[in-house]
């Protein structure tokens, strides 16, 4: 009996410990990352970055003879140019189509649009990136008479509609999650359907939709391949939606391979992805106040 | 799009190497007699083409050895070269002296450098363009840094199909050693592209590119021009003679912008791979050369 007991109070502290390195283990994971990504980066970023150049200049010549310069602001503009115009489209349809499969559709169009919706999600980032190099450009050159058709507005509808698939199943599961006496009131009250939703339901699942629509921004940012092959790939800070772009993923992904291993060019590279790090991590906190600050009224 | 993942897939792995250091030390090493002896061959987007072409030919020649090719740039051939971690790094531009001494430091070894074949690099535009010459220095108008060429009337044609008269310029990203000869030709050594062009991933894409856009011009291996694509004659100077680039006007250096490929190995090579090397300055090595639209180096 007493044997017993004793495997049972080891077993549950072993569970319980278990369980709380499993926890922590995100941390230590995201932790060791920022460490490496800071380590391959440092002696650059310490001594020798002009920080003013790196985050204000436009020129990017990593690779110049006579004179390397190594401005990121191109890039930022990028970025930010091509998520803008990515969420601008995937919001309103992703919400639109999680409020629709959630509350309007019956269950037999709800099931047939989340397999398609889910099948959208599964097609590889290689496949849209030449889905806009080779049909989107020419689309894009015949419809707006543009010069090219390698764009922002390019990789901005490829983006949302990577991120549309995150942004309606995750919105959908913020709705599903609204009890259904709050349905029941709003109909008891007299609510139409609309009246329920727009009164009801989006103010109770604020926080799950938030969270929805900032997963999309943060696959917008952190995409790779589609926006390398949509965009154009070219340094310059857009002036319409017309003009090619390159994004700060995409600079990487195409020039580590190339650079030394511990030259300037290298380090330059990781100090990128610092900022990305540092991108995402002020989107998440900027969402936590933002759902603490709705939580607090 | 198949030449797009793999040498996406190879500059991943490239990139997956290189961070792992140093420790690499090559493949060939370890080849048990049932086994089949792998070359690791990687590098130029130019060659890649022409490297599968010997590796599948190869494989009919010797079936104990398989050549294992990828692309990725030149760039990114010499730094696995550096990290040891392949065989055989195929250049469409000769190695720097910087790297040769990285090389030596991280290996031990000096790199060895073969010329495979020579390469006209061709100038495209789109088919619907009136454009049919042009010159280097309109090049560097048009490509270099502080150039003032951005309008198609500017070169003195009308390009209808191009209604905003911009010229759009495609590029190579900065690994490609297409990229840095094209370069310093236009430019000499010290000086850079224009920001604003658009950067393409492979020597294919650039041409494919050139075919969809009216506004396009973009430069490319021969090798890799296509029925709805135009290459232009190029004149050293504007005014002067200009030549279409082909095996004859490369050979004889009328055609200003042609240029060596390159194959680099770590000292000098010996078994497997000499033996391959050896094969590709053979007659049918260099056939394959001219059949897959670069110049052979055995053609006098």
């Amino acid at each position: 009996m007493d044997n017993r007991r004793r495997f049972e109070v080891i077993s549950e502290f072993l569970i319980e410990w278990t369980i709380k390195i499993c926890g922590i283990s995100a941390i230590v994971f995201v932790f060791l990352i920022f460490l490496f990504v800071f380590r391959e980066g440092k002696d650059f970023l310490l001594n020798s970055l002009d920080l003013k150049e790196f985050l204000f200049s436009p020129e990017w010549y990593p690779d110049s003879v006579s004179h390397k310069r190594y401005g990121v602001l191109a890039l930022i503009a990028g970025t930010f140019s091509v998520t803008l115009l990515a969420m601008a489209i995937a919001v309103p349809f992703g919400l639109g189509a999680a409020i629709f499969v959630s509350e309007f559709s019956n269950s037999k169009v709800k099931e047939t649009l989340k397999i398609v919706i889910e099948l959208l999600a599964a097609i590889p980032s290689v496949v849209w990136g030449f889905i806009g190099l080779s049909i989107m450009n020419e689309l894009i050159i015949e419809m707006f008479d543009a010069p090219i058709g390698l764009t922002v507005l390019n990789g901005g509808i490829i983006l949302a509609l990577m991120s549309v698939p995150i942004i309606v199943s995750i919105g959908e599961d913020a709705l599903k999650a609204v009890p259904d006496s709050y349905r029941e009131a709003a109909v008891a009250l007299g609510a139409t359907r609309w009246q329920m939703v727009y009164k009801v339901l989006l103010p109770a699942a604020k926080n799950g939709l938030l969270a929805a629509v900032l997963l999309g921004v943060a696959r917008a940012v952190g995409e790779t391949m589609a926006v390398l092959m949509a965009t154009g790939h070219s340094l310059q800070i857009p002036h319409s939606v017309l003009d090619s772009v390159r994004t700060l993923t995409a600079t990487i992904a195409a020039e580590l391979g190339e650079a030394p291993v511990g030259s300037d060019h290298y380090q330059v590279l990781f100090i990128i992805g610092i900022l990305l790090f540092t991108i995402t991590f002020i989107v998440n906190l900027t969402a936590d106040l933002i759902v603490k600050g709705i939580r607090g009224k | 799009m198949k030449s797009y993942g793999k040498t996406l897939v190879v500059a991943a792995m490239a990139t997956s190497l290189s961070l792992i250091g140093c420790g690499g030390g090559g493949s060939s090493d370890g080849s048990a007699s049932s086994e089949k002896f792998v070359i690791q061959n990687a590098g130029s987007d130019t060659i890649v083409n022409l490297a599968q072409t010997w590796a599948e030919k190869y494989a009919a020649v010797n079936s104990g050895v398989s050549v294992e090719v990828s692309g990725g740039g030149s760039g990114t051939g010499i730094a696995a070269l550096i990290n040891g971690t392949i065989d055989i790094a195929n250049c469409s531009r000769a190695m720097k002296p910087e790297e040769m001494e990285r090389a030596k430091q991280n290996t031990g070894k000096e790199p060895k450098q073969f010329i495979v074949g020579f390469d006209a690099l061709a100038v495209y535009v789109n088919e619907n363009n009136p454009l049919n010459e042009i010159s280097i220095e309109q090049l560097a108008g048009i490509y270099g840094e502080g150039g003032n060429i951005t309008k198609w009337s500017q070169l003195g044609i009308q390009n209808s199909a191009c209604s905003s008269d911009e010229i759009i310029r495609v590029s190579r990203q900065n690994n490609s050693g297409t990229y840095h000869y094209f370069r310093e030709t236009l430019l000499g050594k010290e000086k850079d592209f224009k920001l604003g062009s658009r950067d393409l991933h492979g020597s294919k894409d650039v041409v494919e590119l050139v075919e969809k856009t009216p506004c396009a011009i973009g430069y490319s291996g021969m090798g890799y021009a296509t029925e709805h694509v135009k290459m232009l004659k190029i004149a050293q100077e504007s005014g002067g003679a200009s030549f279409a680039p082909s095996v004859e006007t490369a050979l004889d250096k009328t055609y200003p912008i042609a240029r060596p490929l390159y194959m680099y190995t770590l000292g000098e090579p010996t078994g497997e791979i000499k033996a391959f090397l050896d094969w590709i300055h053979s007659d049918e090595g260099q056939a394959i050369v001219a059949e897959s639209g670069y110049v052979p180096t055995n053609m006098k």
